[in-house]
């Protein structure tokens, strides 16, 4: 018997949580397999309040009896949910990394590609910082800078802890437990992740970027995330993962709710690059994340942007419930391919609420034995009168062996709705390419130049310093595309 | 500077070119002439370096290095310009930007360190003033929704920043109204010099009333069938290109 397995049999031994046996509970990750048994180990080791674990042992009950979802274009084996181990802290100082010396150097020359700092270099690859203090002031500072302004910005579990009254007003709202299998799966089993706050009228003075939570070094396969922007608030949320994670097939299924009250805005950017497997599909990142925003106020506005350029498999539709009267939802999407990865990825706009409008451009990159399908739903309710959609999808495709696929789906029950859709599909132009070259710019740099410009639309929605990480990443992910 | 030898060019299985020999020194202009269909293009893109066409004899030596060895890239960082007959439309991509990636990979390939900023500014804005373009449209994705006029006066704005030695200009002149074709000749003929040399391609005697070619060659059917002065495109313009299935 492991020890983790140990602990836990001390633990339900106890029966019902109590605080004295956090201390005793030291281990770093407990063995792979997931039952009730585990959904209390988690509960107790983050002290959650007797509410919260009863809705993780609901949703874990109805996520036994759900299937896993096939109707993605997207293929991979069988994952055994009972082989992955559902808790994992942060590892100790001493078993990382002492300094960048001992971190694989492909990493890190992915990371100079990228430009990023030393300092986030450190961060990313988990080296152990003496210089910790450095970030600590700097997370400090920012901090205070919130609390004058009311912002609350903190890990979930420790929210879960500070504002339990907010945390289960809104808390699996916008995504039920029960709303699909990863969803569900989230829901019993969720271990870290964001919590937003932004009250009545206030602008968030900064722009909220998981770069600067601390406490969050390691994130975890199961982050769950809320964001609340009450009546007249406004919100920008970067979502960064620049670090190639080194793992075999992993799970990663998120978890995040958005919810805008009257005339709030939340923007939520971002740019996934987990690690996408190699060459030949070994290795690489599951992500099967639900994503929702609800605009529940009146001229409410939620806009999604990502970048997708990493995983081996993705599944991702992040989508917006058009409640309010006057709201608008918008998704702007740029999803790459290349090697063996596969996406299936879009959006949902649900229309509800009348005047309500919505927005969605997608451009698609396929390299390599790369797949991808966008797949949307725009919806008009009957309620939904003078609703208004405009699509934009495009696919780009590099070399012989990549495909792409669209799958637009509208379902309109109101007359007064209108709903227009462009879609292209094009192979990357040889005479662009050709061109750019007899200017002296070589075929890499030209067809990272040409897929650039094709993203040109969705870069711009993103902020100053993504916009410009999001150009390098896309350079580094098509490396050896052509050619 | 160029010495195209006896060059046979094929598409698939289609002969295009058919023995061109062709010897341009630096400091001359020639105009390649003929009508449709003649392999002009062909061999405006074969010299800047197209995918697509076999070369089943000879050879075009540039400089004394094998040209068709070299990347389309490589002939660009060595000299080599071509301006498009149909330019390419980029979206999302700015004129400015492709033009700042053009020289800094250029001055890259001949081991010259990156071209600061805002001297690169201050040197295409006075190029973009020489070409009468509105400042404006350098930030437009490359000639998308420019008219014709407008994507050959950007060929040559590039071909003003870029500063070639050896110019293949395909068709150039076509679809330019007088003041526009006025333009592109003061451009190429800012660009005369002693150190570079110019080709013309044309099917019209047009552009050289502008740009005096010290050669002109007529091309049909794959190969050079007269070369002589500036008064054999004159005659051209007067008896057109019938004669030639005769000659």
């Amino acid at each position: 018997m492991s020890t983790s397995r140990r602990e836990i049999e001390t633990l339900l031994r106890g029966g019902e949580y109590s605080a004295g046996f956090v201390t005793k509970l030291d281990a770093d990750t407990i063995a792979p397999g997931l039952s009730e048994d585990v959904i209390r180990f988690i509960s107790a080791k983050k002290q959650e309040p007797a509410w919260l674990l009863d809705g993780r042992l609901a949703a874990f009950r109805r996520w036994q009896k759900m299937r896993e979802p096939r109707w993605a274009h997207v293929q991979y084996p069988q994952i055994d949910y009972q082989a992955i181990s559902y808790y994992s802290a942060p590892k100790s100082l001493k078993d990382r990394p002492k300094s960048l010396a001992e971190v694989d150097p492909k990493l890190l020359e992915t990371y100079k590609k990228l430009g990023i700092p030393l300092a986030e270099q450190e961060r990313l690859a988990g080296v152990a910082m003496d210089v910790v203090f450095d970030s600590v002031s700097i997370a400090t500072t920012f901090r205070e800078k919130l609390r004058e302004a009311g912002v609350l910005f903190c890990p979930i579990s420790e929210a879960v802890r500070e504002y339990p009254d907010l945390v289960r007003k809104y808390l699996g709202t916008v995504v039920p437990p029960g709303d699909n299998f990863y969803a569900a799966l989230n829901s019993a089993v969720f271990t870290d992740g964001s919590f937003v706050y932004i009250p009545k009228g206030v602008r968030c003075p900064m722009e909220l970027s998981t770069y600067f939570r601390i406490n969050e070094r390691n994130t975890g396969q199961f982050e769950r995330t809320l964001i609340i922007a009450e009546e007249g608030s406004y919100v920008s949320y970067l979502e960064g993962c620049t670090a190639p994670q080194r793992d075999e097939h992993q799970l990663h299924a998120a978890v995040v709710e958005l919810v805008a009250l009257d005339q709030a805005q939340i923007k939520y950017s971002t740019v996934q690059n987990w690690y996408p497997g190699d060459e030949n599909g070994k290795g690489g990142i599951y992500n099967f994340v639900t994503k929702r925003g609800d605009c529940r106020g009146r001229a409410s506005k939620i806009s999604w942007t990502q970048i997708e350029t990493g995983s081996a498999i993705t599944w991702k539709y992040p989508s917006c419930i058009l409640r309010g009267d006057g709201s608008t939802g918008e998704f702007y999407s740029v999803a790459l391919t290349h090697h063996r990865q596969q996406a299936d990825t879009g959006t949902k706009m649900l229309h509800v609420g009348r005047n309500t409008t919505s927005t969605i451009v997608s451009k698609g990159i396929s390299a390599g034995h790369g797949r991808q399908s966008y797949r949307g739903l725009v919806r008009v309710l009957p309620s939904a009168a003078g609703a208004r959609n405009y699509t934009r999808c495009d696919s780009l495709l590099i070399g012989e062996h990549c495909a792409a696929n669209t799958f637009p789906y509208t379902e309109v029950r109101n007359p007064t709705a209108q709903l227009e859709h462009e879609a292209t599909t094009s192979k990357i132009g040889e005479d662009q390419l050709y061109y750019c070259r007899s200017r002296g710019i070589s075929e890499e740099d030209a067809v990272s130049m040409v897929v650039n410009g094709f993203c040109k639309d969705v870069f711009k929605e993103l902020p100053m310093e993504f916009a410009v990480e999001a150009q390098k990443l896309m350079s580094v992910s098509l490396e050896g595309a052509v050619g | 500077m160029l010495e195209i030898e006896n060059l046979h060019a094929r598409v698939g299985d289609t002969k295009i070119l058919n023995g061109i020999t062709l010897s341009v020194k630096a400091g001359e202009v020639h105009a390649v002439m003929g009508p449709n269909g003649s392999g002009k293009s062909t061999l405006a893109h074969l010299l800047a370096g197209r995918a697509g066409y076999a070369v089943t004899e000879g050879r075009i030596l540039y400089d004394g290095k094998d040209l068709l060895s070299l990347t389309p890239e490589a002939r660009a960082g060595e000299g080599v310009f071509l301006g498009f007959q149909y330019p390419v439309e980029i979206p999302g991509v700015s004129t400015l930007y492709l033009l700042k990636t053009a020289v800094n990979a250029q001055r890259k390939y001949r081991g010259q360190s990156e071209i600061d900023a805002l001297d690169f500014l201050a040197w295409i804005r006075d190029r973009v003033k020489k070409v009468r373009m509105d400042i404006e449209m350098l930030h437009r994705g490359v000639n998308e929704g420019f008219s014709g006029g407008e994507k050959k006066r950007n060929e040559i704005l590039q071909m003003l920043v870029l500063e070639p030695r050896l110019m293949i200009l395909d068709e150039t002149d076509s679809g330019l109204d007088i003041d526009a074709l006025r333009i592109v000749a003061d451009g190429i003929n800012a660009l005369r010099s002693p150190e570079r040399a110019i080709l013309l391609v044309t099917h019209y005697q047009r552009l050289l009333e502008y740009v005096q070619p010290d050669r002109v060659h007529v091309l049909a059917r794959g190969r050079i069938v007269r070369s002589g002065g500036p008064e054999l495109a004159h005659e051209l313009e007067a008896k057109g290109y019938g004669w030639l299935d005769a000659a």
